[in-house]
């Protein structure tokens, strides 16, 4: 089968920790974010952190200790996850079950508290592993690692689009037959770096991010992990959401801004309905990438008419969680599942005033009702653009 | 348990390469043949011609890596046509370095150019819009073995998506604050255009299986040395092979530590 089905998931965001408290914030309109309080940082700016990340991993994980990790090692804890990287080893061997992560900045942080106490002479501390910490591939292996999984490993590093790109790359290697099961996600920590550098660009909102608001003046970033497991139809549980279509693009436009018409960001979401075999109409929902800078919003508001028209309702949910960059496409599928199996179509929290250049549906209240398909937009620096497309199988 | 997929064409149009004493693939096929004395001289510092001036001018060192290989391997082709995978071990720590200073100044001033350059991603980023490619374009690390991890996912865009597709993997000579852990003692990079139909002259053809058994080393000392010195000269056993039009299979290690997988490839008369 060519639509791989999403048979486990889980998901810890600045919402809580595990599935039920994302569900529970979109229910009740509970945001995340906070006023930021991360580390030394003193940028007057608002962030999604996820509680618990100050105690260290288990001593048998020592080497990978790092905020990045804690968060791996937290959300793996949730939705009885660890159980069913049991179940993969038992039904397929773990050399047959492949590891995609998505992250942008990963351990990051580590490397900043490594140059804080570097020597005169250059030197830094002997606490820093590099390797098991900060180096992109470390969520990977760390995820790899614990769950004991020792098929394909790799991450994916595409700045905000990382995370969706994994399942993309795995419904692939599924049919190349590289492996028999997939284990894909996003794991992204706060550093001072996003912080930092988003604010060099002026591209971060001094209060809460407001999406395809008028007054919109940047992103609340945010940090987040979540895992889902893929497997081949025969395979999965009954009722499986399946993974219908993905549609990968490059803006070939510039480094840091969007294409202002949104054209790679269209080809996206249309390369995932063909994929799909659906209709524009088809699609009840669609979780924007919505990040709510005045560029960003405009260039997707632009794609998701050239696609959909005006009708298809759709939501950021930046609001809630923040931008948690290197995750938002694994956090945003989540939400985006939880939204079909709910049937729930939630608002674009924080938008107060819809920007009238903006003609997209935008969701300013949540709202019960039947999702069958639902897209989620994850686009990056680097003109990297992929959308996902989720629902029941035909 | 390994998977054949003999049955799936997949062929090796062109290899751009650039590392010590490896200006182009002309040179580095004539010494894996033996036919030319391996010298590890340092290449000269590389420009790359398909960027506009600006972003010449901006190019970050992992730019210009990737891109003195990528313009190699796509000399008599449509480059805004292929889907890309990049695949480095660790991007450009020198940028990592300099963003980490500034964080420790009282201003915290990062320059915008090094911010969105940190991305893993920024010499595809920057390769699509040179050569003007929309098509799906990534960026992977695996370590030791991306450049393995990169080969299946490359094999998957052109078996899948029908793509003819160009492998970059690149690693940096790692900077001196991460000395200690010889990931890259050398600067290397190869290029290696992939497509499922054969063309007028493929280099070889290619068979690609998930199989762990130990890894292929290369024939002579300087040659093994140069394959340990980077993970993106972990291709060079497949390069001997191919240069030396040596049919049969060659292992590449592939996977997490210390749980490792492994990447049989099979080369087949095209």
């Amino acid at each position: 089968m060519t639509q791989p089905r999403i048979s486990h998931t889980t998901a810890t965001s600045a919402l809580g920790h595990g599935l039920a408290a994302q569900r529970e914030a979109l229910l009740t309109g509970r945001s995340g974010l906070k006023p930021q309080a991360f580390d030394d940082c003193r940028l007057d700016c608002w962030v999604g952190e996820v509680s618990g990340l100050d105690r260290p991993l288990p001593d048998a994980w020592r080497p990978w200790d790092c905020r990045n990790n804690r968060l791996a090692w937290l959300a793996l804890q949730q939705d009885d996850f660890l159980a069913q990287a049991h179940r993969l080893r038992g039904r397929y061997g773990a050399a047959r079950v492949g590891v995609f992560i998505g992250t942008s900045t990963g351990g990051m942080h580590s490397g900043e508290l490594a140059f804080r106490e570097m020597t005169p002479a250059g030197a830094l501390p002997d606490w820093f592993d590099y390797r098991h910490t900060q180096s992109i591939s470390s969520p990977a292996e760390f995820t790899a690692s614990v769950l004991q999984l020792s098929g394909l490993t790799l991450a994916i590093s595409t700045a905000c689009s990382s995370s969706a790109k994994v399942f993309a790359a795995a419904s692939r290697a599924l049919q190349a037959g590289f492996c028999d099961a997939a284990l894909v996600g996003g794991v992204d920590s706060l550093c001072l770096t996003t912080l930092h550098g988003f604010n060099t660009l002026q591209l971060l909102a001094r209060e809460v991010c407001r999406p395809a608001d008028v007054d919109r003046n940047g992103i609340s970033i945010g940090e987040a992990a979540g895992f889902a497991i893929l497997e081949h139809a025969a395979a999965a549980p009954a009722g499986a959401p399946a993974l219908l279509g993905y549609g990968e693009s490059s803006d070939a436009h510039h480094m840091s801004s969007p294409h202002p018409q949104g054209r790679g960001a269209a080809a996206a979401m249309l390369l995932a309905l063909q994929r799909g075999g659906l209709r524009p109409e088809d699609v009840d929902y669609i979780n924007l990438h919505g990040t709510g800078t005045q560029a960003n919003d405009a260039a997707e508001d632009q794609g998701v008419i050239a696609v959909f028209g005006r009708q298809t309702p759709c939501s950021s949910t930046k609001g809630w969680t923040g931008h948690t960059l290197g995750a938002a496409g694994i956090i945003e599928a989540t939400l985006a599942l939880q939204c079909i199996e709910a049937g729930l179509l939630p608002c674009s929290l924080q938008t107060r005033n819809p920007d009238p250049a903006l003609h997209a549906a935008v969701l300013l209240e949540t709202r019960r009702a039947p999702v069958r398909h639902a897209l989620s937009n994850s686009f990056g620096f680097g003109g990297s653009n992929c959308s996902l497309l989720f629902g029941a199988a035909a | 348990m390994s998977t054949p997929l003999a049955d799936r064409p997949l062929y090796l149009q062109a290899v751009g390469i650039a590392g010590p004493g490896m200006p182009d693939w002309p040179t580095a096929a004539a010494i894996l043949r033996g036919e030319q004395a391996y010298e590890a001289s340092v290449l000269p510092p590389y420009r790359p011609n398909l960027l506009p001036p600006n972003e010449r001018r901006r190019a970050s060192r992992a730019v210009c890596a990737a891109f003195q290989v990528a313009e190699q391997a796509v000399q008599d082709c449509d480059a805004s046509q292929l889907a890309t995978v990049f695949s480095s071990a660790d991007g450009d720590q020198y940028i990592t370095e300099r963003i980490c200073r500034a964080l420790n100044t009282p201003e915290r001033m990062l320059s915008p150019t090094d911010f969105h350059h940190s991305v893993h991603n920024a010499p595809a980023g920057n390769w699509s819009i040179a050569a003007g490619a929309q098509g799906p374009a990534t960026a992977v690390a695996a370590w030791h073995w991306g450049f393995a991890a990169a080969l299946a996912e490359a094999a998957c865009m052109v078996w899948v998506e029908q793509r003819a597709t160009l492998l970059i993997a690149y690693d940096l000579q790692t900077p001196e604050f991460l000395r200690p852990l010889s990931l890259a003692q050398q600067p290397f990079a190869v290029a290696l255009r992939l497509s499922g139909s054969a063309g007028a002259s493929p280099l070889a053809r290619l068979g690609l299986a998930m199989h762990a058994a130990p890894e292929t080393r290369c024939s002579s000392g300087p040659l093994e040395a140069l394959r340990l010195c980077n993970p993106a000269a972990r291709c060079l056993p497949m390069l001997q092979a191919i240069a030396t039009e040596t049919l049969g299979e060659i292992q590449l290690d592939c996977g997490a530590d210390p749980v490792r997988s492994g990447l049989r490839i099979t080369l087949a008369n095209p």
